[in-house]
This record gives structure tokens, sequence and C-alpha cells, in this order.
């Protein structure tokens, strides 16, 4: 455990993301913030954050376009650094997405993107605030229990190839995941910059943890 | 399933947040970030916050207030207004917005609505629907801060806007905004039982029955007020409290 001041946080900025509310809700934990598309910032960080608004394709495009994966990679992988998807952020960390066309993703989770069944009983895209359960305890998780809520915004879910992966789920016309880790590879299909108490505690937790 | 989310919804002029009465009169509210911290420290489920006249004026939004504004939020955020491109769009997710509705330059060039959900994901663009009751008890969708008539009706126009991609829709009650006088649920009706995206009912509510009636009566997934908080002594606290007393399942505050 370290402290969130002592955190150096490189918030991803692929031109799609709401990097501007992710920043103003991270900066408010004492960690330092940088939103970013340069690898120099990225070696630089502690953590990385990559939020997300918008369809797959497109973000892989983007993140290809200014020649994120790799600075990523190094980072992540090989330095362990942790990293949080946050939404579209969290759906990139998977192998692939049905989303417009089939897309491959970083591929760091074991994991699809499938879309949720629309029909007359089930709005699509879930949005809103519903409750997660746990499924393993995990320090992203610390200080929250069944039944917080969280902010929603999406229209794909993830489904992991392996179950230890799932941290929490939620429900929505059936049983979805809502946080996913692995080692320092983390994401969540809410959105912790819009949730309030619970979404600041969980980046709180998240920036106590080093890879 | 899903809980309905109480939506406030705020209207900037002038750099001023006001309050409207059937889109033309002004009453005014307070300033941008004062509003913001107001109902940031409320905990409300959202905000959808509206440069009502960008359209009107035939201008881009109000990039520095709505920012003031964003800037106070910690929680989920819709901004309309004048949103006329993509390149608009970008710039209000970054300013802070996490949702955009768009309303008269989608009925004036629809494929922007496609454009736009196919940039930044469905679930980020909301179609905003401002309809009038006409003469004969028949609605028509009405554009640019409701002076002008478009010809088409409130259920044509919102199939189309979902086909097109709108992931989610707003559907405000010209005749009753600021009028306290009640929802009309029967428009509202029309509108959520002919699309499968959620839909926002708006204008009217004057009591916290007005809310309950909403969605006891209706297909409406949220419930947006602005009078109601901004000239009654309730809260969204209190609406919420109101709320879950009568069975309706709301996140707690």
């Amino acid at each position: 455990m370290t402290h969130p001041e002592a955190a150096r946080v490189a918030i991803i900025d692929y031109g799609m993301g709401n990097v501007g509310s992710v920043a103003r809700i991270v900066s408010r934990t004492g960690a330092k913030v940088t939103i970013t598309d340069k690898a120099v910032d990225i070696a630089d960080a502690t953590h990385l954050i990559l939020p997300g608004v918008g369809a797959f394709p497109d973000a892989m495009k983007a993140l290809n376009a200014r020649q994120l994966i790799a600075p990523m990679e190094a980072a992540v992988l090989r330095n362990g650094k942790p990293i949080l998807g946050i939404c579209l952020g969290m759906e990139l960390l998977a192998r692939a997405s049905s989303e417009v066309e089939p897309t491959q993703g970083l591929g760091w989770i074991d994991a699809e993107m499938v879309p949720f069944p629309k029909s007359k009983t089930l709005k699509v895209p879930h949005i809103g605030w519903n409750q997660i359960r746990h499924k393993r305890r995990e320090t992203l998780m610390e200080a929250m229990d069944d039944g917080d809520f969280f902010y929603f915004v999406h229209s794909y879910h993830m489904v992991c190839n392996n179950a230890d992966d799932v941290v929490a789920v939620s429900e929505y016309g059936g049983e979805f995941v809502a946080v996913v880790q692995r080692n320092n590879v983390m994401g969540t299909q809410f959105h912790p910059e819009k949730s309030q108490a619970n979404g600041f505690r969980l980046l709180l937790n998240f920036l106590m943890h080093h890879g | 399933m899903s809980f309905t989310r109480l939506i406030p919804t705020l209207t900037l002029k002038d750099g001023r947040v006001v309050k409207t009465i059937g889109f033309d009169e002004y009453r005014d509210v307070g300033d941008p970030r004062t509003m913001g911290k107001v109902f940031d420290s409320q905990d409300v489920d959202e905000l959808v916050f509206m440069d009502m006249t960008a359209s009107q004026e035939g201008r881009d939004p109000d990039w520095v207030n709505i920012k003031r504004f964003a800037d106070e939020c910690a929680m989920p955020l819709t901004i309309g207004g004048g949103i006329a491109s993509v390149e608009h769009i970008r710039r209000l997710l970054q300013i802070g917005a996490d949702k955009v509705t768009l309303n008269s330059h989608a009925v004036k060039n629809p494929g922007l609505v496609t454009q736009a959900a196919n940039a930044f994901g469905a679930q980020c663009i909301v179609v905003a629907i401002d309809a009038k009751r006409k003469p004969n008890g028949e609605y028509e969708v009405m554009v640019d801060g409701g002076a002008v008539p478009t010809g088409l009706s409130p259920k044509e126009w919102a199939m189309r806007a979902e086909e097109l991609g709108a992931g989610e829709l707003m559907i405000t009650s010209i005749d009753r905004d600021g009028t306290f006088e009640g929802y009309d649920t029967t428009l509202i009706d029309i509108v959520a039982r002919a699309v499968d995206v959620p839909v926002i009912a708006n204008g009217g509510a004057g009591l916290l029955y007005d809310l309950l009636e909403v969605i006891n009566n209706t297909k409406a997934s949220a419930i947006a007020c602005s009078s109601i908080f901004a000239f009654t002594d309730n809260k969204p606290i209190k609406a919420k409290a109101f709320l879950q007393d009568h069975g309706v399942r709301v996140r707690p505050i």
C-alpha cells in the first residue's frame, strides 16, 4: 500500500474519452494527474487510466494511430504498472468485440465483448445506477459492499473465459461483469468518476495498488 | 432490473441558469458554477444541462459557461443545445459531458445522429424531442427552442431517431414546460412505447405526485424536472424518498 498522493497518474488521451471529468475526480485524491498521448508520460507514470466513451473499432484505431499500444504494453505487461480501464476502456482490455464490426482488442483480459439482447422488456443501452455483487475480494473493491451503487452507460458487456478474472457482477436481464481484474490489469464497466462517493473510494483503492 | 432515474434539468441563457415557461418567458435561477455545486452536493442521479437558445441564435454552445458548470459535477452529466457536429460533441466530452442531446440539428441533418453514434457509441447520444399540441389535438415536433414547427409527429421522429442510432430519447412537452401542471403522460407514453431505448420524460412537474404519475402511467425510464426543484421546497432527496415510499425503485440517496 502506498498513498494516493504518491501516485503519478497518466490518463490516456486518444481523443475518445471523457478525460476531463476523469482527471477532475482523480485530482481530488491528491495524485498528480497528466492527460496524455505521449509515450514518455506513460513511461513516467506509476498508474495508468484508460477512459473511453465511444465505439470499440474507432477506439482501437485511435490507439493505433497515436502509437499508444506499444508504450502501454511496456508499462503494463513488462513493468507491471496498474492500469484501470473505465467503460469502453475496460472493453478494450478484452480480446475482441462485435460492436459495429468484429475488432481485436488489447487482449490483456481473456474475454470478449457482446451486446445486451435488446427487447421490449430490456431497454438497451443499460443506462443508470445499478448495484454490484462481489465475486472475489480484491483491494480495488476494499470497503465496498454487495448492493453498492455505481453508474453504468453501455450497450456491450464482457464475457470472461476465466471466471477468476471476475471481481464483481451486476444484474441487467441477467448477470454481467461489472469489475474485472487480472493481476495489475483492472477494469470497471461502470464510471467510477461519475459514481460519487463509491466511485471516489474505488479510485483511491486503485491508486493505493502498486504493481 | 433497473432503477428509475430522477434527473434535474437546467437551462443556460446569457451566462445564467434560468427556468422557462412554455419555452418562452425566463426566470433567473442562479450562476452556473453555484448551481453545479448545489446539485453535486445533493448526489442526484444525473443532470441535464441545456444551452437552450444556441440553435435559435445560430451559434456554437457556450463553452465557457458549460465548462464552469461541468467543473463542479461528479455526477453523470448530459449537455445539449446548439450541437451541430461531431467536433462539438468531442469538445463537450472533453469538457466533462458524458452524454449529449441532439435536437434541432438532428431534425435538420439526421445523418448527424448516425455519425455521432458511430463515433462515440449509441449510449452517448440522446435525441431530445420538443413537442407541442396542435389545435386539432395532434402532437408536432418543434425545433429552434420550440419556435419552428417541423411537420413531424413525435412518434415517427422517435422511431426514426432510434433507427439512426440514438441510445436514449428525451421527450419534452412545450405546453407543460414550467407550468407545474404535471407531465403530458399521453405524449410521453406514445414515445416511450414506440422505441426500445430508454426514454426520459420531461416538462411540467409541479408536485411530487406528478413524478409518480409519469412512472406509473407511462413506459418512461427516467424523470426529468426543473421548476419543482428551482421554485418549490422540494429537493431531489425528498422526491426520491417520496417515490420510494410509493413503491418506485430508485437509488437511495
